[in-house]
């Protein structure tokens, strides 16, 4: 039956090619860890996405709940971690998940300078990644206040701070993130929300698409 | 790929007719052990994968994620800390020649930097070799940098008061929620409490401002207690606060021990204000 829907819109879309193109690649023995046992080290990468899966899946269920709003935000928090059925679960997954991305995202660069596979041919893919690293601590930066508790805000003013201190363009990049030049309030909050939540992901998912498609066409690096 | 005269195509769509098989490649000629992603590697990492998510689950019931109280921008004794990976640049900003006036060497000249070698690291190691070995400059600078962060994250956390920081951030809970809510800021005694400037030390609702001054809502000490106090200051609270007549003092005084609402009484006339601070009493002994 399945494979009769299959061949169905197979005739007429023509998907095979596609498919196997996403299927169809080599693991070879010096990056598989049934073979040897160091090649764990090449799971770091995977394991990054692995876990921006759950946080974009985790982040989707928390704004079932969240109000981005000064006066709601942190009551709708407290409502989802205390009375929210599983409501510690989904925060916890994305709070820890927030941590432990970055600690694989920071594996996962090591693991490529230190095998020297950013090298040429590959050098537009590392820059790429590095891109993916800075979007990272940016969603880790915006995610912090959304909470809108002591530590969140206070952390933002300290952050905020830093942009500030920028020559030239400080205090305009300051006033972008947010929304005036001297208040973190209202503003911020919204437009933090926004860019956590819109904007850097959308670029998140644009590079982690660029990432794949150039590691797919060049495949992993061979063995030292 | 077939050209040319001849094709055939599904309807009037550009899809060609001929159809591909849909057979994975063969990777028995490859080089050593290769293995076919799809779908024998893939349910191997699938597995990794699970016992990866069992760990970090076990992670989020046995810590639950953090929440402090509401944020409050007039808190002017808050210590801020960023999330943990931030830490390294925070406490870069801490020192003598990355801070104040050569802030921008802290904060823009050194992290530019260091992410901007790393960014153009293909470039700026650009040799054949690949061994870290054989390239000790590459290797040398990017362990450097890992340990100047691990470092930098150190210092932070060691210099971090974990204590303080816990206490100043923690949930009120309902019961001193409510006494906050009931704090009467018309009452005579408030007006004092602000002209003597309790009130920067002491929050605008009696509640504290964590690290400079404690919450005064719920004070287990008695009018004349609090008058002493006043005068003469407790712990880090220096004397001579207080600047104003007798009767003033025993006016704020009164408010204070009340709890910031002197109508309803703050212990010693009705009976149910009497069982409430009872409990508030015993969660502090707790």
């Amino acid at each position: 039956m399945l494979q009769r829907v299959y061949e169905w819109v197979d005739e007429r879309l023509d998907i095979t090619p596609m498919w196997r193109d996403i299927a169809d690649h080599e693991v070879p023995e010096h990056v598989n860890p049934a073979h040897h046992f160091s090649a764990f080290v090449y799971c770091f990468g995977g394991l990054t996405f692995f876990i921006t899966v759950i946080q974009i899946l985790s982040g989707m269920f928390l704004t079932m709940y969240y109000v981005p709003d000064i006066v709601n935000a942190y009551e709708s928090v407290r409502y989802l971690q205390g009375d929210v059925a599983y409501g510690t679960i989904v925060r916890g997954m994305h709070h820890w998940g927030a941590s432990l991305v970055i600690v694989m995202i920071f594996l996962h660069t090591l693991r490529v300078f230190f095998t020297g596979a950013y090298k040429k041919p590959r050098e537009l893919n590392w820059v790429v990644g590095v891109l993916i690293f800075f979007v990272m601590l940016g969603l880790g930066f915006t995610g912090y206040l959304l909470p809108w508790d002591m530590k969140a805000y206070f952390a933002t003013v300290v952050g905020l701070q830093i942009a500030e201190s920028v020559p030239l363009v400080g205090t305009l990049a300051k006033t972008l993130l947010a929304g005036d030049p001297e208040i973190i309030g209202a503003q911020t909050l919204t437009r933090f929300f926004a860019i956590h939540v819109f904007f850097l992901p959308g670029a998140l998912l644009g590079l982690l698409a660029a990432h794949f498609i150039m590691i797919r066409r060049q495949g992993i690096s061979g063995p030292l | 790929m077939h050209r040319g005269k001849g094709m055939k195509f599904v309807g009037d769509s550009r899809v060609p007719a001929g159809r591909k098989p849909n057979i994975p490649k063969d990777y028995s000629e490859f080089p050593g052990k290769t293995e076919a992603f799809w779908p024998n590697f893939l349910l191997k990492e699938w597995l990794v994968g699970a016992v990866f998510l069992i760990g970090y689950l076990c992670l989020t019931v046995a810590h639950p994620s953090p929440l402090e109280r509401m944020a409050d921008p007039t808190d002017s004794g808050y210590i801020p800390l960023p999330d943990w990976y931030f830490l390294f640049l925070y406490q870069l900003l801490k020192y003598e020649y990355a801070s104040s006036e050569f802030t921008v060497i802290g904060a823009v000249i050194i992290p530019g930097l260091a992410f901007g070698a790393l960014m153009l690291a293909p470039w700026l190691d650009n040799g054949p070799e690949r061994k870290a070995s054989r390239r000790p400059i590459a290797s040398g600078l990017m362990i450097l940098g890992v340990l100047a962060t691990v470092y930098l994250t150190w210092e932070s956390v060691d210099h971090h008061d974990w204590e303080a920081a816990a206490e100043q951030g923690e949930m009120l809970d309902e019961e001193e929620q409510e006494a906050m809510e009931e704090v009467d800021t018309d009452a005579e005694g408030y007006q004092i409490f602000s002209d003597q400037g309790c009130i920067s030390c002491h929050g605008d609702q009696l509640q504290g401002t964590g690290a400079a001054g404690p919450s005064l809502y719920d004070t287990q000490y008695d009018a004349e207690t609090i008058q002493e106090i006043a005068v003469e200051g407790i712990g880090e609270m220096p004397a001579g606060q207080f600047d104003g007549s007798d009767e003033e003092l025993e006016t704020l005084a009164e408010y204070i021990a009340s709890g910031g609402n002197p109508d309803s009484g703050g212990g010693e006339s009705e009976d149910s204000t009497e069982e409430e601070a009872g409990e508030n009493t015993g969660d502090v002994e707790e």
